[in-house]
């Protein structure tokens, strides 16, 4: 197997508060590979968008990674500081926000931001870079790119802002994509338009993309492998038809099956007892038991064994639909 | 059955000018907003009435003018055969309005947070001279909290509880009719399925009505008895929930559905819609969606459509059938 | 649906009822906001030093060892005594020294103070009045009243605040008979110190009405037909107190300032009463003649008194807004 092109291992992030250490990411493994999507979903405050910042080195002080490891195509980032986390940024990795509107610089037009970005990361002449701009607008399917390069970014659309912001993660050749919740502000037409637009890109490129969504429908249609977490632990990891149709972890079934769209022609929806735990009060053992109807005394004592990347598929004692899998 | 709702070319236009001096300067003209655009619609008493639509469609502003937040341009609102914006008698009307409330989208934002819990629940009877005492432990307890529960602040619930909390407090004044402006779409998932099943419960323990906002299909999909599509302000699509599923006629519906994502659609390829929302100041003349519609033809283009029946849809397009 | 399973789905695991136990001083020492407070030694000592010299005033008739208000008591052969020193003809000791006319300065200071808080106090206390009432209207109901309050508060920023004060002052002095001049000199101040630093006050309160006014439970209080007044008095003005008490805060230093400048100027508080300002004009007349103490201890304690205060309200501002945390 070729090396993944991200490789998060047993990372742990802890924020120290006068009420003790809060661990929003707690033990997470996970791989990405070139040309793969990950999805990672979660609950809010399930440490999905902190592992992302965790990766790309954004972590809000007093919040800092205190275990664990971050392999960039097998070459360790999570120590880098200043400079060279800086030159890693927007080169090797790049992200992309919730809001397009505030990742994007009002005062500049979208051209002078893609060409400074290129200038900044890739050896080449202004001219090339503009060249490059226009050729990186039109691949993200903004009509008359030529002639829109000099417009700044309120003169772009909603879902056009997205594309540009898309363009600008995109226009130094990252291998490394964090997409954080790309089309939670967008309506649902122009969604499926990005969604659309980031799998060609990931295919075509063969960039490893990280997409972050509270969205089960967004991560199905997107995603080839799912990472799910729950109070900041990865409770399943898997394919995602596997995971979304076969899950292992009764938090993933409960998921799935309390969406309407599964509850289908019930009366009431399928629904999971409770409400995740907040960080600083977790409960002993597995953070789920309380919320459980598979739990037992271990699940109350022990957090039960934690994901590997590649071994088991999830965090439980007592995993659902594992039949087949133990005949086969 | 007859209507408890009649929604009658329900028009309203926001004037979104510069300032005056502003617009002399730059020589602009007024720029008015028509947000909602003869809207007409009935809905029935103890049923879920469901308006879905993407930003601009105008659904929060419908749900606006059922409470009373903002007043219709044109059209009227009648509730029990109380015309909301002509009736004389204001006894009439002011127990018209407190038969309507509402639950906002943000249950973050619509609780004050200075205030207890109790004060919060009780208000739309305190403000009215009633008698409050237990009222908010009694309403607490049928939304799924606990009575002691009365004397706390909001910061102190969840997303999910403060929901419950607003449903608490809407059901304080004993409502016929409650608005839902996108209960469920600030909470989590498997929070979402305890408030909307907590909305079906009290439907049927207390038969209220419900116009149900919201953006998400699969939402309404489970909630609504009669759908109502809007596009930019206009009725577009309205039918039984399960005939417009199963068949819809608008080719926006339709388009709707096609880009919604699915659960069980993995890896699915499939042409996204073209094109986005057109500025609502200037939308395209004729049907507004021609645009964007595939099988738009030069009617389309001059002349907007009218609401028609077929079967038990109602349609605004030339070329449904 | 049984009541109980509706209940469980409800109640967050683990997160049980904060009981209401402890002393409200208590809750607000355990708070966020008390932990703060006491992890800024800065604000600690301010806050030390603020209460001391505001316990000081109140207490003055008992604490100062003379009263420098009763001729009765003072010998003029105490005059120009240095300070920590017995007086040559007297044998009388002055911690503090004593000025011309022997009054002893540390009560002299004693009682400047009380005047300059209470100075300070009553106009802010009015400059909020005013300021937090037209900003709430002008946020809340917009329109001619915005326009107008907000108008008259630009005109008026362009003055400096102890320009405007000096001439509400002039037309207050202008308008009261002679005889009362005196006695009415403390409440001209606090006039003229009060409608100077409204705008401040009105001007953040709008803004914060402005962001409030939108929010779904403004609305939801609308929508049950509240009128404008209880929905201004009861949902907006509790939300918007946090900036209050920070300008509030800031503003009590600047007035104790811009009182013991009138006064320094001598269109403040009179000699028969004098506030920290009148003490620091009396003192400078004496800076050069080698008779210091009269001049530096007032100063000295308004200098402690200004800065404390500012400190404390530069704190406030960052511990109370929620983006520095």
């Amino acid at each position: 197997m070729s090396t993944p092109v991200l490789s998060v291992r047993d990372l742990v992030v802890e924020i120290p508060t006068r009420h003790g250490i809060l661990r929003p990411v707690d033990h997470v493994s996970y791989d990405i590979h070139a040309g793969e999507i990950l999805g990672v979903v979660g609950e809010s405050g399930a440490g999905k968008s902190m592992t992302g910042n965790a990766v790309i080195g954004l972590l809000d002080p007093p919040a800092r990674i205190t275990v664990g490891q971050i392999l960039l195509s097998g070459e360790p980032v999570h120590a880098l500081k200043g400079e060279k986390l800086r030159r890693l940024r927007g080169k090797r990795m790049a992200m992309i926000f919730q809001d397009p509107l505030t990742s994007l610089n009002p005062l500049l037009t979208v051209g002078e931001q893609l060409e400074e970005t290129i200038l900044e990361h890739m050896n080449v002449s202004q001219a090339e870079a503009r060249r490059r701009a226009v050729a990186q607008l039109e691949e993200v399917g903004i009509p008359a790119a030529e002639a829109r390069i000099g417009s700044y970014p309120h003169e772009f659309s909603g879902g056009m802002r997205q594309r540009v912001v898309i363009a600008l993660a995109l226009c130094a050749e990252p291998e490394l994509v964090i997409a954080d919740e790309p089309t939670t502000a967008l309506d649902v037409s122009v969604q499926a338009q990005i969604i659309a637009l980031l799998k060609r890109l990931c295919r075509e490129r063969g960039v490893a993309v990280m997409l972050v969504t509270h969205d089960m429908g967004v991560i199905a249609e997107a995603a080839d492998r799912v990472a799910v977490m729950y109070a900041g632990r990865l409770a399943e990891l898997g394919p995602v038809r596997e995971v979304l149709t076969r899950a292992h972890h009764p938090y993933t079934a409960g998921l799935m099956a309390s969406t309407p769209l599964a509850s289908q022609g019930r009366k009431r929806l399928v629904q999971i007892p409770g409400a995740m735990p907040r960080l600083g009060n977790l409960p002993q053992g597995c953070a789920f038991h309380p919320r459980c109807d598979r739990a037992q005394d271990v699940c109350r004592r022990d957090p039960g064994p934690t994901l590997d990347a590649y071994r088991g598929r999830a965090a439980c004692w007592f995993p659902l639909n594992t039949e087949e899998k133990a005949a086969t | 059955m007859s209507a408890l709702i009649k929604v009658e070319g329900l028009t309203r236009v926001f004037d979104v000018s510069k300032p005056w001096l502003n617009r002399v300067i730059e020589r602009k003209p007024r720029a008015l907003l028509t947000a909602v655009s003869d809207v007409s619609f009935e809905i029935e008493e103890n049923s879920v009435y469901a308006l879905v639509g993407e930003s601009g469609s105008g659904k929060s502003t419908i749900g606006k003018i059922m409470v009373g937040l903002v007043p219709p341009s044109k059209g009227k609102v009648e509730v029990d055969g109380v015309d909301l914006a002509t009736e004389k008698d204001n006894a009439k009307v002011e127990a018209v309005r407190a038969e309507i409330q509402m639950i906002f989208q943000d249950p973050y934002a619509s609780l004050n947070p200075r205030w207890r819990v109790r004060n919060i629940i009780a208000e739309p009877v305190a403000a009215k001279g009633g008698d409050t005492k237990g009222l908010a432990e009694k309403l607490l307890e049928q939304v799924g909290l606990s009575a002691a529960d009365a004397s706390k602040y909001p910061h102190e619930f969840s997303g999910g509880q403060r929901q419950r909390i607003c449903i608490a407090r809407a059901l304080a004044s004993n409502p016929k009719i409650i608005v839902c402006d996108e209960p469920t779409s600030a909470l989590d998932v498997s929070v979402q399925s305890q408030v909307l099943n907590l909305m079906t419960d009290l439907r049927e323990e207390l038969g209220l009505t419900y116009l149900f906002i919201s953006h998400d299909l699969t939402v309404v999909q489970h909630m609504a008895d009669k759908i109502g599509v809007l596009y930019l302000g206009r009725l577009v699509e309205e039918a039984p929930r399960d005939r417009l599923f199963s068949a819809p006629k608008h080719p926006y519906t339709q388009m709707l559905f096609d880009a919604a994502p699915r659960m069980d659609a993995f890896g699915r390829e499939v042409e996204p819609p073209k094109g986005e929302i057109p500025d609502a100041i200037n939308p395209p003349p004729g049907c507004a969606f021609h645009p964007r519609c595939p099988i738009a033809i030069d009617r389309c283009r001059t002349e907007r459509p009218l609401m028609r029946p077929i079967g038990d849809t109602r349609v605004a397009c030339h070329r449904a059938e | 649906m049984p009541l109980s399973d509706r209940q469980s789905d409800a109640t967050t695991i683990a997160d049980s009822a904060r009981v209401a136990g402890p002393s409200r001083a208590r809750r607000m020492w355990d708070s966020d906001f008390g932990y703060a407070f006491r992890r800024a030694p800065v604000a600690m000592i301010s806050f030390a030093v603020v209460i001391l010299l505001v316990l000081a005033a109140l207490l003055a008739p008992w604490i100062a060892p003379h009263d420098p208000f009763n001729p009765a008591t003072l010998n003029l052969m105490n005059g120009f005594t240095p300070p920590m020193q017995a007086n040559a003809f007297t044998g009388d000791f002055f911690l503090l020294g004593t000025d011309d006319q022997g009054r002893d300065v540390f009560s002299t200071i004693l009682y400047g103070m009380r005047i300059s808080l209470f100075v300070g106090f009553a106009a802010v206390f009015l400059g909020l009045v005013i300021g937090v009432t037209l900003g709430l209207l002008a946020g809340y109901v917009g329109g001619w009243a915005e326009t107008i309050i907000m108008r008259v508060a630009d005109v008026q920023l362009t003055f400096p605040a102890i320009l405007v004060a000096m001439l509400i002052f002039g037309i207050a002095k202008g308008v009261t008979p002679p005889e009362y001049r005196d006695q009415m000199a403390i409440w001209v101040l606090i006039l003229a110190i009060g409608l100077s630093d409204w705008v401040q006050f009105a001007r953040v309160v709008r803004g914060a009405t402005l962001v409030e006014k939108n929010r779904e439970y403004v609305q939801a209080a609308r929508l049950i037909g509240r009128t404008p007044f209880a929905i201004m008095l009861r949902h907006i003005l509790p939300n918007v107190l946090n900036p209050v008490l920070v300008i509030a805060t800031i503003s009590l230093a600047l007035a104790i300032i811009a009182e013991a400048t009138l006064s320094f100027l001598g269109v403040g508080a009179p000699p028969t009463k004098p506030s920290l300002g009148t003490l620091i004009r009396i003192g400078q007349e004496f800076m050069f003649s080698g008779e210091w103490w009269i001049l530096f201890f007032p100063a000295l304690t308004l200098l402690a008194l200004a800065l404390s205060i500012n400190l404390l309200g530069d704190w406030l501002r960052d511990a109370l807004n929620p983006k520095l945390r």
